[in-house]
């Protein structure tokens, strides 16, 4: 798929940008504050419903305005999309599909895939495992995006079962009204936990085997890197799931090993106030050679790291259903040696299009030779 | 800012749920320019609201007297118990005139964020009801959202003890005039999963 157009009103430094663009590489190139970044982070949003740098909506409508708007339309086989998307903080979005209203703007995942590559990944190597979670759940929903829905119910179930572990450990004993209403929070928890687990699981034994050849295309000369998903559970896991070429992850199973697991630590659970088990206490490990990433890799091996994990998303989604993900490279080539440069470079150029931002002519390689626009002070102009 | 008892009005008038300050502010100033007879009916329901109106000692749902309409009915087969979570479901039911039992209303649906427990919900009425009338099956109607499936749970699991009692909950699926491409997955998920044979 590629996008044919994009145009934003009000969002970040942008009072109003159309941009017409085109299949292949299209570079963006300007000083530092122009906003490209925020060009490629509303092409973001529309894939993803949030953006990659901020948590909340409220630093992406320019300043003094109510509401910002991303428009884009995609282009996917042949077959031509618009999607409309109005952001208002404290509200929520709106969303319109060829002009017609959806129901919610969860209903526009799945029409744009993007796969985006930006500075802020080092925090997937480095940061907590939390950033990790969020990668894989975030692949999950450009997989699937159903598992948005089962991503944003298993929040809310684990929130009111926390909530009720801290007011039932509180007066621990003599309530056996809170303790059959945490059975069924379990419950819940555990349904839905497993469709989120086994997802997870699946996603990673698939994604495992492109992560691990990126990262040898990037740094040939490095140890091995290695992803796998951890959890708690992993001793009660059946043999396979989570490993390239392994039993896939099946829900039903992971139901009953979930209730299992909740039950033992119902004590340590109360005593927390928190929900010890289940996916959001899990981690997606990285490891080179024999050594975990985090805390043990250089700054370029971190680097390739990251990038081998958004290349090999990019790979995995590229041979599966749903139209080859837009490649988005924000300001990354400034920061990488020759060679990595020169691999991002070739996978880039046999994109479908991707979209590159650099401060300066230098830092795009020769291979990447399409549409060049200059951003300066609020506007953008095709070169 | 406006001065004194308009802002008052405002203040209170947002507090409202699904008002906003510029709908309080509109529905003030349109009161400061209605007739006052008008303004009197209003007064005066508004004072009988809270004295007038009780809950019913059976269903919990409102009701003037006692017991209410339905519950007072004796054309309802009192076999067949309808629990919702607000009296607004029961209007909702009512108005398919397809269900000819009575209704259980709970007041809410388990919610720990906000500390609403069993303890807070009409559970041990209903309970109790089921022991002492003759009731065959009990239809969970909660609201098809986390909280209200929870409900349906726990409902469940408190009810399936009770020997000669069926419980069944209201089916969830797709809406009728809709088309099937436009259904979520989470909707048509479940409508696959509950399909029947014809």
């Amino acid at each position: 798929m590629y996008l044919r157009h994009l145009q934003v009103t009000d969002f970040r430094s942008w009072e109003h940008v159309d941009l017409p663009l085109e299949p292949g590489p299209t570079v963006l190139v300007g000083q530092n504050g122009r906003g490209k970044t925020n060009l490629v982070e509303a092409i973001g949003y529309v894939a993803t419903l949030g953006s990659h740098r901020v948590s909340t909506d409220a630093p992406l409508i320019r300043h003094g305005c109510e509401r910002a708007l991303v428009r884009v339309a995609v282009v996917n086989e042949g077959r031509e999309l618009t999607v409309e998307l109005e952001i208002a903080p404290g509200r929520a979005n709106r969303a319109r599909v060829n002009r017609g209203a959806v129901g919610r703007p969860r209903d526009v995942l799945g029409i744009l895939r993007t796969v985006l590559f930006s500075p802020e990944d080092l925090a997937l190597v480095r940061g907590d495992p939390g950033e990790r979670r969020r990668f894989l759940d975030e692949l999950l929903v450009l997989r699937a995006p159903r598992y948005a829905g089962v991503r944003s119910e298993y929040e809310k179930v684990l929130k009111q079962r926390n909530a009720l572990l801290k007011t039932a450990g509180k007066r621990r004993g003599n309530d056996p009204y809170a303790l059959s209403t945490l059975e069924v929070w379990d419950n819940h928890l555990a349904t839905v936990g497993a469709q989120l687990l086994a997802a997870r699981l699946n996603l990673v034994a698939d994604l495992a085997p492109h992560a691990a050849a990126a990262y040898a295309g990037v740094a040939p000369d490095s140890r091995p890197a290695k992803i796998a998903y951890r959890s708690r559970l992993d001793e009660a896991l059946p043999e396979g799931y989570g490993v390239a070429g392994g039993a896939r992850a099946e829900e039903d199973t992971l139901v009953e090993i979930l209730l299992q697991a909740l039950g033992e630590s119902r004590t340590a659970e109360l005593e927390r106030g928190v929900s010890l088990v289940g996916p959001h206490r899990d981690e997606l490990e990285l490891v080179l050679g024999e050594a975990p990433a985090k805390g043990y890799a250089s700054h370029g091996e971190s680097w390739s790291f990251a990038l081998a994990l958004r290349l090999g998303s990019y790979e995995l989604l590229r041979g599966e259903a749903g139209g080859e993900p837009v490649l988005l490279l924000d300001d990354v080539f400034a920061e990488l040696d020759r060679r990595r440069r020169a691999r991002l470079a070739e996978v880039a150029a046999s994109a479908e299009q991707v979209i590159v931002t650099a401060a300066v002519d230098e830092d795009v390689p020769g291979e990447l030779t399409g549409a060049r626009f200059v951003v300066s002070e609020g506007e953008v102009k095709r070169a | 800012m406006y001065e004194g008892v308009v802002q008052d009005l405002i203040d209170e008038l947002g507090r409202l749920p699904g008002i906003g300050p510029k709908s309080a502010q509109r529905i003030a100033f349109h009161l400061l320019a209605t007739d006052p007879v008008d303004i009197g009916r209003l007064q005066d329901v508004l004072g009988k609201v809270k004295e007038g109106v009780r809950f019913c000692d059976v269903c919990g749902n409102v009701s003037e007297e006692e017991q209410c309409r339905i519950c007072r009915d004796l054309r309802r087969d009192p076999a067949l118990i309808c629990v919702v979570e607000e009296p607004k479901d029961v209007l909702a039911v009512e108005r398919t005139r397809e269900f000819r039992g009575r209704y259980h209303v709970l007041g809410g649906a388990l919610d720990p964020l906000s500390g609403i427990g069993p303890d807070q919900l009409r559970i041990k009425d209903l309970l109790s009801r089921i022991g002492a009338e003759e009731v065959t099956e009990v239809i969970i109607a909660t609201d098809p959202n986390t909280e209200g499936e929870a409900t349906a749970t726990y409902l469940v699991r408190m009810l399936r003890d009770f020997p000669g009692l069926t419980v069944t909950r209201l089916a969830s699926g797709l809406p009728m005039g809709g088309d099937l491409e436009f259904a979520d997955e989470l909707t048509l998920g479940r409508a696959l999963s509950g399909r029947r044979a014809l």
